[in-house]
């Protein structure tokens, strides 16, 4: 153990970091060498972007020590990281687009110290970062923006080269990536490993792991796992790492008075995320969508809600096939959605309750005209407010002043009172502490028993788990597999979002 | 966390009005001339078109955007106005109503144009409202190849114009232009306030995409604020020719910034989805007050305008220091 924590060259220990009451890590310690490449894994919302994001400087740790080389290193932002050796590349590249490339391999030392530009030396400098990783034939003085993603990957990475980088983060660099451009980036990697950075891989994609890990590390509800030799890995061990925990009662108890089909959906395709999706749900059903992040799952949502143009296939309601062009069309039809992110789709934060309850095509308080009967809309949203036990003081409060459960129940008003007959629901409880989970439990319970059909997406394997009568699970665009009652647990669902046979 | 929230928006509020008091009496000690119902009408019946204008601009803020042609097309309204009457073959009350109709159907048609360009194109409200406000402006000057258009002292319409410009209502004497522009107000005040109009207009400002997923069309929400826009500039536009007696193309120059001061002023937000009739209409008042107090106090123009910058500055700066979003979150 003392040997082991001696040859890390970064050591973070007992990490600690809550977001408004909930823990994302707790007490998370973890090493990696100089010249290995080192896997992190996990569930999605394990803590592995949260903990990078510490080491990089993104965000600021409550608790805990982290070393780099052997001395204690005290990061509190990205300057400070980028002093000690550590540099990330996120999935979305931070390039300058209009930029050259030799501006932007360079961007923070542009003047060489001075406070002139000698745009030869640049050049220069830019082409010698580039040869050394295999890439001389890029012509620096181009725009960014003319690159392919993979060339601008690599701009990134000599960016982080050119600070001299000792540890290089990869977020799920491979996400945007076609195979042969991952075979190429794998290859600079490799290279970087032999000079002896140390790299941190998170990717969720098993392969990956096992073509170019040394050593794996999984964290799991913001603790440390376990770190394992990949030689001592197989991927079923692996995945049965990433579990292993208890179903609690955490899921309200419900008797499914499961009715007949309303939405049926046919091979339908949108864009490059939805590739021939089929499925059906039912009245007072909850059919569950599960997946990794980026499977698909919120864009064949949107494109069947008329946020997103369809392609192909065909939608039915009630048996009747339909075609939504726009949001209002789905809703007039009685389709409802609550998108996934809250504060940028879902409510008004700037307004009251009261006005994002009644955010409506046609506000049934109001006449011909458009002029809002104001006793029977306030009676009206009082009325909601009850029903789904909304802590507020007044409905005249601006949604910015709840909480983050209180506010998916305001963003949730405006379908219950326009009573639609299927609810989407993305990411319900995201970012929402516990106990205002299981009220919104409650409520698509209760919504379910109303003969309410239900379609929950959720990257929280307990949430589908406990919530699905019938779990969809999709994979880069389409639909794997489906499971049903008993048969959801937690090993298939992973095998079948990550395409493990 | 609720009482902050509160707290802020009493403070807010707080602050125009206290701001509007001090005014007040600040003016009313520093010349005697101020607290007169004549000095008071003036100053009220200046303001009128502004008043006009920024509720129309206010419209255009509340969904997130920025309208630069107020004071061109307001230019065009009173040239069309200031035609239209002599060349009617019929005067009297209905040729008037026909003129002022002509004006504000012109207005809104430009508004509309506007409006569709920003909404339906996606053009930049500052670059689509940029080019409306040369395009206006040269329509202004070409219609009157760039003379004042007079129009004949006999003819009936135009005597009840410029009554319509210099009287007052029966009673205390309350200009015509001010009793307009307070029922265009009040009727404003209303539709923000009751109706879904006024509401999805503000939503359409505050989150935009959350109104588009919630089925509301936004498009629409935005196109009918300059549209609306258009026609409350040319209605302005015309006052400002019935004050005048005569037609200019000069009209308005600059009336877009004093129009964007009194909605930043009265609190609006430039990013949408804040901002109300009242304290617009406040601010607008607090701008007048400030150029009134210094004519009265025979301040020379030039260190008026830089006195005028200061206050505006001041103003905002006191409401941002009185929310204290930034400063918290």
């Amino acid at each position: 153990m003392q040997n082991a924590e001696i040859r890390d060259h970064v050591r973070m220990e007992n990490i600690t970091k809550t977001f408004g009451g909930l823990a994302a890590l707790s007490g998370a310690t973890f090493g990696a060498r100089a010249g290995e490449i080192h896997g992190l894994m996990g569930e999605n919302g394990a803590g592995k972007s949260t903990l990078m994001k510490i080491l990089s400087g993104a965000y600021s740790r409550d608790g805990g020590k982290i070393s780099i080389g052997g001395t204690v290193a005290d990061i509190t932002n990205p300057r400070s990281a980028h002093g000690h050796g550590i540099s990330v590349i996120y999935q979305e590249f931070s390039l300058a687009k209009h930029m050259s490339v030799a501006e932007n391999i360079l961007l923070e030392d542009l003047g060489g110290g001075g406070w002139l530009i000698n745009s030869k030396e640049l050049s220069r400098k830019a082409q010698a970062l580039l040869a050394d990783i295999g890439f001389a034939d890029v012509d620096v003085n181009q725009p960014v923006s003319n690159l392919p993603i993979a060339y601008q990957q690599i701009v990134e990475i000599c960016k982080a080269l050119s600070r001299k980088s000792s540890v290089l983060i990869l977020d799920e660099p491979t996400a945007v990536l076609t195979h042969h451009e991952s075979e190429q980036l794998f290859g600079i990697i490799r290279g970087l490993r032999k000079r002896g950075v140390c790299i941190i891989y998170i990717s969720h994609r098993l392969e990956e792991i096992f073509a170019l890990c040394d050593r794996v590390t999984v964290l799991k509800d913001g603790q440390i796992v376990d770190t394992l030799p990949i030689g001592d890995l197989t991927e079923d061990r692996l995945v049965r790492l990433m579990i292993g925990r208890e179903l609690t009662d955490f899921f309200p108890l419900r008797n499914a008075k499961i009715g007949e089909t309303v939405l049926k959906v046919q091979n339908l395709s949108a864009g490059s995320m939805v590739k021939d999706v089929s499925f059906e749900v039912r009245a007072g059903e909850i059919l569950g969508f599960s997946g990794l992040v980026g499977a698909g799952r919120t864009e064949t949502m949107r494109s069947i809600f008329g946020a997103d143009p369809v392609d192909s296939g065909k939608i039915f309601l009630d048996g009747k096939q339909i075609s939504i062009a726009r949001p209002r069309q789905a809703i007039e039809a009685g389709i409802g959605m609550l998108p996934e992110d809250r504060k940028h789709q879902g409510v008004l934060l700037d307004l009251p309750i009261r006005v994002n309850a009644m955010m409506m095509p046609v506000n049934h308080h109001a006449n011909l005209f458009g002029w809002i009967d104001g006793r029977a809309e306030i009676a009206a949203v009082n009325g909601l407010s009850r029903a789904l036990n909304l802590k507020a003081g007044s409905i005249d409060a601006t949604a910015s002043t709840l909480s983050g459960g209180n506010q998916q129940k305001v963003a949730l008003m405006k379908w219950i009172a326009s009573d639609c007959k299927v609810l989407i629901f993305d990411e319900p409880t995201r970012g929402v502490d516990v106990g205002a989970k299981v009220e919104i439990y409650r409520v698509m319970n209760d919504l379910a028993a109303r003969g309410v059909a239900i379609i929950m997406i959720s990257s929280e394997m307990l949430e589908i788990i406990g919530m699905s009568d019938r779990a969809v699970v999709m994979r880069m665009g389409r639909v794997t597999g489906e499971l049903s009652g008993k048969d959801i647990v937690e090993e298939k669902l992973i095998e079948l979002a990550m395409g493990v046979n | 966390m609720q009482n902050p929230a509160k707290f802020t928006d009493t403070l807010l509020k707080y602050n125009i009005l206290l701001m509007l008091a001090v005014l007040l009496v600040a003016s009313s000690l520093l010349s005697d001339a101020f607290f007169t119902s004549q000095n008071a009408f003036n100053l009220l019946r200046q303001l009128a078109p502004l008043m006009l204008v920024s509720i129309g601009m206010l419209l255009v803020i509340l969904t997130g955007g920025i309208d630069l042609s107020v004071g061109s097309v307001a230019a065009v309204g009173g040239m069309i106005v200031a035609l239209a009457l002599p060349a009617l073959s019929f005067g009297g009350p209905f040729g008037l109503l026909v003129s002022v109709l002509a004006a504000l159907v012109v207005g809104l048609l430009l508004g509309a144009v506007t409006g569709i360009f920003v909404s339906i194109f996606r053009m930049a409200p500052f670059i689509a409202s940029l080019a409306m406000m040369t395009i206006a402006r040269g329509l202004a000057y070409l219609v009157s190849n760039g003379q004042p258009v007079r129009f004949p002292r006999d003819l009936s319409s135009a005597q009840l114009l410029t009554a319509f410009g210099s009287k007052g209502a029966p009673g205390i004497g309350l200009p015509w232009p001010v009793v307009l522009t307070i029922l265009v107000v009040a009727a404003f005040y209303v539709i923000m306030k009751n109706t879904t109009y006024g509401r999805l207009t503000v939503a359409t400002g505050s989150n935009e995409m959350a109104v588009r997923l919630a089925g509301i069309s936004e498009v629409k929400y935005k196109f009918l604020a300059y549209f609306i826009c258009g026609g409350l500039s040319a209605l302005a536009g015309v006052i400002a020719t019935s004050r005048a007696g005569v037609g200019t193309p000069v009209t308005g120059v600059g009336l877009e910034l004093d129009a964007i001061a009194a909605c930043v002023i009265g609190g609006a937000l430039l990013s949408g989805g804040k901002g109300t009739v009242i304290n617009t209409i406040i601010g607008v008042i607090i701008l007048g007050l400030i150029g009134n107090i210094m004519n009265l106090l025979s301040v020379p123009a030039y260190p008026q305008q830089i006195i005028k910058g200061a206050i505006i500055v001041m103003a905002v700066l006191m409401q941002s220091v009185g929310s204290g979003r930034s400063i918290r979150i």
